[in-house]
């Protein structure tokens, strides 16, 4: 059961349509060319989203200490893989070609 | 029963962080592959109909939200909004894998499924007939694309980027492919659970496998929300 | 022993099948893991033969390959990495935490069910010919070359991983949930700190290599391109996928045995574990540092220089809190009252060979010296040691330890004693000399060798064969002792922990009255000093 307060029916609407802004913002963002940025700001706006759902749809916000501790936890471990994988393939530009 | 909700819900936490690094060793091999291949990301990218899976992110935000609700309306004990929106999610979710269809047929007419042993062989170049016209013609979308925005190539160049969009449609196929089984198994869920919610047996004091199934259904829409910008938008700019 | 326990509570084959007893499941999984071991010993045994000479003269070079293929694949997927976890951890835990059983019963027994269908793919495979790419699987040879049938022993493994995620996810939730009034974290007996640190290990390791070698199957499967390079993949990015988890595999495999031997360790030094906290967070630190140290398989591979340095480095850093671990074990037999009965015997073979095969674990992390010994006979003896002599020695030291808890019959002392010794003995001629067959440049996985390390390939085929009688003898008389041996009592070793305080064996709810724990696991001897 949740601690604090439940999340009410108004507040689902609020984030669904906060979620579908994002999603047009994302689309007409991508529209424009903006260079290195692109890909920052659709990233950033899908991880806003995600973050929107997992506090409130999936009741984040409103669990134990544990689930949050879990919910980073995956998310650390998501980037350990990333972030140490793609360093290898960015570290070989600045190699001296044999 | 207390122990035990709080036991099933960080059960289903714990699944999940296995799902998050599963669909992870896609995201991190794809970001990988961007890096080294990014004009065939684009190219590829480019050559997906985008409308498709702007209306695809709606409606699974949609079914997200009739989840939420439907997991509101368990806890209430409301049995009829239970139902309601439990088959709401299915139906959503059924729009969702049936546009889907629609999409990965679009990709076998235009022979754009990787490999040789599914439908038509690939081919990003030259186009293939479909419908008594060719199409799919990558190189040459991307020659026209690049044209439009100043910043022209070489043929050979749109070629090679052409063939090299293969591995991205690989990509295509396991991130979309995964991700549709694991909307498939959940239909199959929320099936069940509707028909337990259609039998009375959630409350306020039981509502655990609505919850639990809400869980699942809002990580499958987050990982959509990442797959579209990934692989729908990679360059949707124009000159 | 009491007149109903978990063994004899229900009979029929259907109360097995259907159980959902830990305690029946463990000795289910430990049934079919013991088949899985001999199977991989037997394609070991065959290797050995291979190479007591020179000539690639008794089998074929591709049909050598199928053999240390199918030696690896058995022995890490379907006898290592549920060994202690799905053995030992899945009987003792709910006990040690005073839980009636596992958080999620069913769960565990469709793990079990699971494994069984993932090694059931990996028995196909065997019979449709074996596979021959290496346990490691690299692309484009496993996806493009090989006509081996490689998708059904991909898929077997993953389907096995599936079954080691649902045992980490069963442990986890019951650490956290299930623990009995009064049992901090502070109190959990250091195999539940391992078992759980291994826990976190596959259930955030294990899908990676689920989602790789499903790639690899459609790879295979559909000619699609990921990791083949004739179709613009890159064959290092499968390394990275691979080794993300097969490196903090091995972790998974190390850390329970670990476990294992904390509780071995202070029980037969009659002596509280030296330095508590510091085992409990070195297990996590390992579990932690274990995921970041993957490309040091990868040297040689092509990665960037500057990564291979970051994961060098990296991977001497995670040498330290193993280290830790043995210092206190020491400590912990210091002016201890140390009995030297079966288990403290594989216990102490533990120590020294775990020990040895460390140190030769920072050789190839080094950059330098991994440069000339990668891929040798240097590598197969360094895991070896940690593997066989780590490992496999833990699980029987644990299994000695609690067989009369699981059984409620003693095995026969005076033979068991013997067999650790004759294992000792068969493991370090069987593996020493390939550390020197290694640093003298013999590689590996090649059925034929200069005729100058011969002499040495005869020692290690010859301790093959005295470690194959030091592993067949538990076999004989722990079966031998189910039927004439003797009564355990609830406590045969004295030792502390709630596992010692209910029957041997256990009711199946394992004990009578739910326990209140107010004291230290440890507390051996008159050292009432520092009680929290």
């Amino acid at each position: 059961m949740s601690q604090n307060s439940h999340p009410t029916p108004l507040l689902y609407f609020v984030i669904v349509m906060c979620l579908f802004v994002g999603t047009v913002v994302t689309y007409k963002a991508a529209t424009i060319d903006m260079g290195i940025w692109n890909p920052i700001v659709a990233l950033a706006i899908a991880c806003t989203k995600a973050v929107l759902v997992v506090l409130f749809f999936m009741h984040v916000r409103y669990s134990d200490k544990l689930t949050k501790v879990t919910v980073v936890a995956g998310f650390f471990w998501l980037m350990i893989l990333i972030t140490l994988s793609l360093s290898d393939y960015i570290g070989r530009g600045f190699q001296v070609a044999p | 029963m207390e122990q035990q909700k709080g036991a099933s819900t960080f059960g289903m936490w714990v699944f999940l962080l296995t799902e998050l690094m599963m669909f992870g060793g896609l995201f991190a091999s794809y970001l990988i592959y961007r890096l080294k291949f990014y004009a065939a990301w684009e190219a590829g990218s480019s050559s997906i109909d985008v409308h498709w899976g702007f209306i695809n992110t709606l409606v699974l935000i949609g079914s997200s939200f009739t989840m939420a609700m439907a997991v509101w309306a368990a806890q209430k004990g409301d049995k009829n909004k239970q139902v309601m929106f439990l088959i709401g999610t299915m139906i959503l979710g059924a729009a969702f894998l049936g546009i889907k269809g629609i999409e990965y047929k679009a990709k076998y007419d235009e022979c754009h499924i990787p490999g040789h042993i599914i439908g038509k062989a690939f081919n990003a170049s030259g186009g293939c007939m479909a419908d008594g016209k060719v199409t799919g013609d990558i190189a040459k979308e991307f020659m026209e694309h690049q044209a439009e925005i100043h910043k022209p190539v070489p043929e050979a160049f749109a070629k090679q980027t052409a063939d090299q969009t293969q591995i991205f449609f690989s990509f295509y196929f396991a991130m979309t492919g995964l991700h549709a089984f694991h909307m498939v198994i959940g239909l199959g869920l929320l099936g069940w659970l509707t028909l337990r919610a259609s039998r009375g047996e959630f409350s306020g004091q039981y509502f655990t496998p609505v919850e639990l199934g809400g869980l699942y259904w809002h990580f499958v829409d987050i990982v959509w929300i990442f797959l579209f910008p990934l692989l729908y938008l990679i360059n949707r700019t124009h000159g | 022993m009491p007149a109903k326990h978990y063994l004899n509570d229900n009979y029929g084959i259907r109360s097995w099948l259907l159980t959902k007893d830990h305690k029946r499941i463990a000795i289910l999984y430990l049934c079919t893991i013991t088949f899985f071991f001999f199977l991989g010993g037997m394609f070991a045994a065959l290797i050995r033969l291979e190479l007591l000479t020179p000539e690639g003269d008794l089998f074929h070079s591709d049909t050598y390959n199928k053999l240390f293929t199918m030696h690896g694949v058995n022995m890490i997927f379907f006898f290592l990495i549920p060994s202690v976890p799905a053995v030992l951890g899945n009987f003792i835990l709910p006990i040690m935490l005073g839980a009636k059983d596992l958080a999620f019963p069913k769960i565990n027994l469709l793990s079990w069910y699971i494994f069984i269908v993932g090694a059931g793919f990996g028995l196909a495979a065997l019979i449709g010919g074996g596979v021959d790419t290496g346990w490691t699987f690299y692309t484009p040879l496993s996806t493009g070359y090989v006509r081996t049938p490689v998708i059904v022993l991909a898929v077997g493994i993953l389907i096995a991983g599936f079954a080691s995620i649902f045992t980490g996810l069963n442990f986890i939730v019951t650490t956290h949930r299930m623990r009995a009034p009064g049992m901090t974290w502070g109190r959990l007996p250091l195999m539940v700190w391992a078992n759980y640190a291994a826990s976190l290990i596959m259930i955030l390791g294990t899908p990676v290599i689920a989602i790789t070698l499903i790639l690899v199957a459609l790879e295979r499967g559909f000619h699609i391109g990921v990791f083949d390079p004739k179709l613009g993949g890159d064959p290092v990015l499968f390394q990275h996928m691979f080794w993300f988890y097969s490196h903090p595999a091995v972790y998974i495999m190390i850390l329970p045995g670990m476990g294992v031997i904390s509780e071995i360790v202070t029980c037969f030094s009659r002596k509280r574990v030296f330095g508590y906290t510091f085992i409990a967070f070195s297990s996590i630190a390992i579990a932690v540092f274990g995921f970041v140290v993957w490309a040091h398989h990868m040297f040689v591979a092509g990665i960037s220089t500057y990564s291979a340095l970051v994961f060098s480095l990296l991977s001497f850093a995670v040498a330290i809190p193993s280290a830790v671990k043995v210092f206190n074990w020491t400590a912990t037999m210091y002016k201890g009252s140390v009995s030297l009965e079966t288990p403290m015997l594989y216990a102490l073979a533990f120590i020294g060979l775990f020990t040895i095969g460390g140190l030769t674990g920072l050789f190839l992390a080094a950059l330098g010296t991994d440069i000339h010994i990668h891929d040798t006979y240097f590598v197969v003896a360094h895991f070896h040691y940690v593997m066989v002599g780590g490992m496999v020695t833990a699980y029987l030291g644990g299994i000695h330890f609690w067989w009369p808890k699981m059984t409620g019959k003693m095995y026969p002392e005076a033979p068991a004693k013997l067999a650790a010794l004759i294992t000792f003995i068969g493991f370090n001629l069987t593996f020493f000399p390939q550390f020197i067959l290694g640093y003298l440049g013999m590689p590996r996985r090649y059925h034929a060798y200069p005729p100058e390390f011969q002499v040495l390939n005869v020692l290690s085929s010859a301790g093959a064969s005295v470690l194959a009688v030091g592993f067949i003898m538990p076999l004989v008389y722990f079966l031998w002792s189910l039927k004439f041996g003797e009564a355990a009592g609830d406590n045969p070793w004295d030792a502390k922990g709630l596992e010692w305080q209910t029957t041997s064996p256990p009711p199946t709810h394992n004990f009578h009255e739910v326990p209140i724990v107010t004291e230290d696991p440890y507390n051996y001897g008159e050292e009432a000093n520092v009680v929290h």
